[in-house]
């Protein structure tokens, strides 16, 4: 489904072409896309549409610039806006002028707090603090067991109060505990709760009352639906959020969460949990997490990258190749180099949608490794036999072989490889031409 | 039973009548259908089922003004859903393996379902094969005690599928009904994770042969389009036989049971409302689209 979509969305920037400054109805037909990609992310859907809005309003008009169809101007447009709003706000703790930094985590239940906790204070521990954690959950069954075993993991120990009842007690003695032994933060770890639930909401707005903490950290899971801004809402309003921490994002979830909930608190996002081992917490990267939740891959980054680093020249010189289909091996070399020169290639294959299925016969070929051995095969080629590969026969492939040190499959694999991507890229240099735009044929469609 | 449903879905219910009362007000136009498929996104129901209900809507001869809507609505939504599928755990014994994604309810649900079978007059045992999160183990023990039942327990970090296999002898030597296996919350994507999932029923296939297995999946209701993927994959894992949707006293809809419905078939059997003993109901289409759409304004 979401392939189906992500195709769309590919196929209607591209097919916009041509003009000066976008049109109503340029923006319009991608923006209805983009909402589509947005609600299947499962950004709540008044966020979206908001969003839609917003992004219509101020896109309509806008000059086109030089190396962009309008399609593709309205989706950079669009994931400048998402990277804006997800990074927008300083990003970090806040850590107290007089220690000891106090950070409470709240959320929903299951939402990852406790596994959080560990993690955070495992963080906190390699920058030379010294956390303590504190178990205030005492509602679910072996919740104080649990901090406990991942306080060990971490080497962080854990405050708990056996047989106490009242969460609140717990979290002010804890205090006491921390500054008579010197921790110089205080990670306190809350009960999961509905936010419809008004008793324990209350609760936990007591809870920050009384312990005063510098950071109320709400603690998100990436596969939240529609619900996450009522839930948001909630907790801001009732306890009050400095940052979030989003979790489980290692799953395949696009978590338009994130985004529902950033809009509704105005609050940044922390960090991301992205395993259950408690190494799993890293720096949130809003670009990042803008494709993810478009479900684009990097597109963008792909068409900047390459726009930087493929010489326009030569590219126009190539263009000019392929219209007469006088794309060789020497070109294909240069292709190779050029591609490697924009990055590790797997990453840049993850940036490009749907490229597993169409370029199935170039995977070797831009295998990170292989890529080397290509190189030394087309080397040890004649000019002749680079010009011309057709008149590569059994014997020239022995030698080839020999000279390159690789075998007689490697180079016939290559050569094989190298048919495919001049059929592949000779049906993207027709359809550029089409578009009247292109100057790298290796832009994908 | 019917009124604890109602009340567990009351905030769902209010939010979604409060909207639709709005939109049947108004005359049938193309602004009521645009506002009956928000009202189904926002319920988690998701683009290609809001989508494929809608255009159902609009094929039916029968509705014709705002007030038909209401009713026609009902029944496509149900007819979805499919009837209502309880568990099979008859002829004793039987085994049930709670499966899921992380935190999104499994155990707590064992813990309830515990409950409710040993009220029936039935001898249950639990399987802590989750021995992979931390005090999980300690967890469901808890439950086993404020249930009253037994439970067969590894040591942290032991084959889960040897816990399964332990319990299952168990279950044969003291003459037991219903067993419930515990398993560790994991993602769907992570592919070793899942292959231990698969030995563990693998076990169960091959030690339970001929009696009732169910392989329920627990979703937690406050999740969005993911849970389809969820249930696709660990449905082609292990031949998921019913979805649970836990945490549905909050203000979530779980509309998204409607999609896994529609493109799985997978029937939920089993509803969580809350975290005490007596908050597990069984799941009725019926009462679930009443819940959300009343018969009566
Ligand atoms: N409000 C509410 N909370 C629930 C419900 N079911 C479970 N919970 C809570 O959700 C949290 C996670 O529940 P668990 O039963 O531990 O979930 P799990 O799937 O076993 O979690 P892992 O084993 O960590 O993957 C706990 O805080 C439970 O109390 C429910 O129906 N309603
Ligand atoms: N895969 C994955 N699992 C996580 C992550 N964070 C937490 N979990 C798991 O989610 C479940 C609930 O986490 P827990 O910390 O107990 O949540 P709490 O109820 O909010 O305290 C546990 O099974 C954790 O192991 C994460 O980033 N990725
Ligand atoms: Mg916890
Ligand atoms: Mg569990």
């Amino acid at each position: 489904m979401f392939e189906a979509l992500q195709g769309r969305l590919q196929t209607i920037i591209t097919q916009l072409t041509g003009r000066g400054v976008l049109s109503e109805a340029d923006v319009d037909v991608v923006l209805r896309e983009v909402r589509l990609a947005l609600l299947e992310a499962d950004v709540n859907f008044k966020v979206a549409k908001a969003f839609v809005d917003r992004i219509k309003a101020a896109a309509v008009g806008q000059q086109v610039t030089k190396h962009l169809a309008p399609g593709q101007q309205v989706v950079k447009l669009v994931h400048e806006e998402l990277v804006r709003l997800l990074g927008g706000t300083a990003r970090d703790l806040r850590f107290a002028d007089r220690p000891p930094t106090i950070i409470l985590l709240v959320g929903v239940h299951g939402a990852g707090k406790t596994t959080t906790a560990a993690k955070l204070a495992a963080r906190l521990k390699r920058r030379g603090r010294q956390p303590l954690l504190v178990a205030t959950d005492l509602r679910r069954p072996a919740a104080v067991t649990q901090l406990q075993v991942v306080g060990e993991q971490v080497g962080a120990p854990v405050f708990s109060q056996p047989g106490a009842t009242d969460p609140i007690a717990v979290a002010r003695a804890s205090l006491r505990d921390a500054e008579r032994a010197g921790h110089d933060v205080v990670l306190i770890d809350a009960a999961g709760r509905q936010h419809a639930d008004d008793e324990l909401m209350t609760e936990l707005r007591a809870m920050r009352e009384a312990v005063q903490p510098h950071n109320v950290v709400l603690v998100v899971d990436a596969m939240t639906g529609q619900d996450a801004t009522a839930m948001a809402g909630r907790f801001q309003a009732v306890v009050g959020i400095d940052g979030l921490i989003v979790t489980k994002l290692d799953g395949d979830a696009r978590g338009g969460a994130v985004l529902s909930v950033v809009e509704v608190t105005g609050r940044p996002v922390l960090f991301v949990g992205t395993g259950e081992k408690l190494d799993g917490l890293e720096p949130f990267h809003p670009d990042r997490m803008a494709s993810r939740i478009l479900g684009m891959g990097d597109v963008l980054t792909l068409i900047e990258k390459a726009e930087e680093t493929i010489d326009a020249e030569a590219a126009a010189e190539m263009e000019r190749k392929l219209r007469r289909a006088e794309f060789t091996l020497d070109d294909f070399r240069e292709q190779l180099r050029s591609v490697r020169k924009m990055g590790p290639l797997d990453s840049l294959i993850g940036m490009i949608p749907g490229l597993a299925g169409r370029a199935a016969g170039l995977a070797g070929a831009v295998d990170e490794r292989s890529l080397g051995r290509v190189e030394a095969i087309i080397n040890s080629m004649t000019p002749d036999e680079r010009a011309r590969p057709d008149i590569i026969d059994g014997s020239r492939r022995r030698r080839i072989a020999r000279g390159s040190g690789t075998s007689i499959q490697d180079v016939n694999r290559l050569l094989k490889q190298f048919e495919e991507a001049k059929k592949l890229i000779k049906r993207v240099g027709e359809f550029e031409r089409k578009g009247k735009r292109g100057k790298f044929p290796f832009r994908l469609q | 039973m019917f009124d604890r449903l109602r009340a567990g879905l009351a905030r769902t219910r209010e939010a979604f009548t409060a909207r639709l009362d709005q939109v049947l007000a108004q005359p049938l136009s193309r602004a009521v259908f645009d506002e009956l498929e928000a009202a189904l996104i926002e319920a988690d129901v998701g683009v290609p089922t809001a989508s494929a209900i809608l255009d159902r809507l609009r094929a039916r001869r029968d509705v014709r003004d705002a007030r038909s809507v209401r009713g026609a609505l009902r029944e496509i939504i149900l007819e979805l859903l499919g009837e209502a599928a309880p568990l099979r755990i008859d002829p004793p014994p039987a085994a049930i393996i709670m499966l899921g994604v992380n935190g999104v309810g499994k155990t707590t649900t064992i813990g309830k379902l515990a409950h409710h079978l040993s009220r029936q007059g039935k001898r249950v045992l639990l399987a802590a094969a989750d021995t992979f999160r931390a005090a999980a183990i300690d967890q469901l023990a808890i439950w086993a005690q404020r249930v009253g039942c037994e439970i067969v327990r590894h040591a942290p970090g032991a084959d889960p599928a040897a816990v399964v296999f332990d319990a299952i002898a168990a279950l044969r030597a003291r003459a037991i009904d219903v067993l419930i296996a515990d398993t560790a919350g994991r993602l769907h994507t992570k592919v070793n994770l899942m292959e231990e999932l698969k030995k563990i029923n693998r076990v169960v296939a091959r030690e339970m042969a001929d009696r009732p297995v169910e392989r329920l999946l627990v979703l937690d209701a406050s999740t969005g389009q993911n849970a389809i993927a969820q249930a696709r994959t660990f449905k082609d894992a292990v031949e998921v036989t019913g979805l649970v949707l836990a945490k549905l006293d909050g203000t979530a809809k779980g509309g998204v049971v409607i999609a896994i419905a529609h493109e799985l078939a997978i029937p939920v059997k089993l509803i969580g409302t809350g975290e005490t003993l007596d908050d597990l109901q069984p799941f009725d289409p019926r009462q679930f689209v009443d819940a959300l759409l009343p018969p009566t304004p």
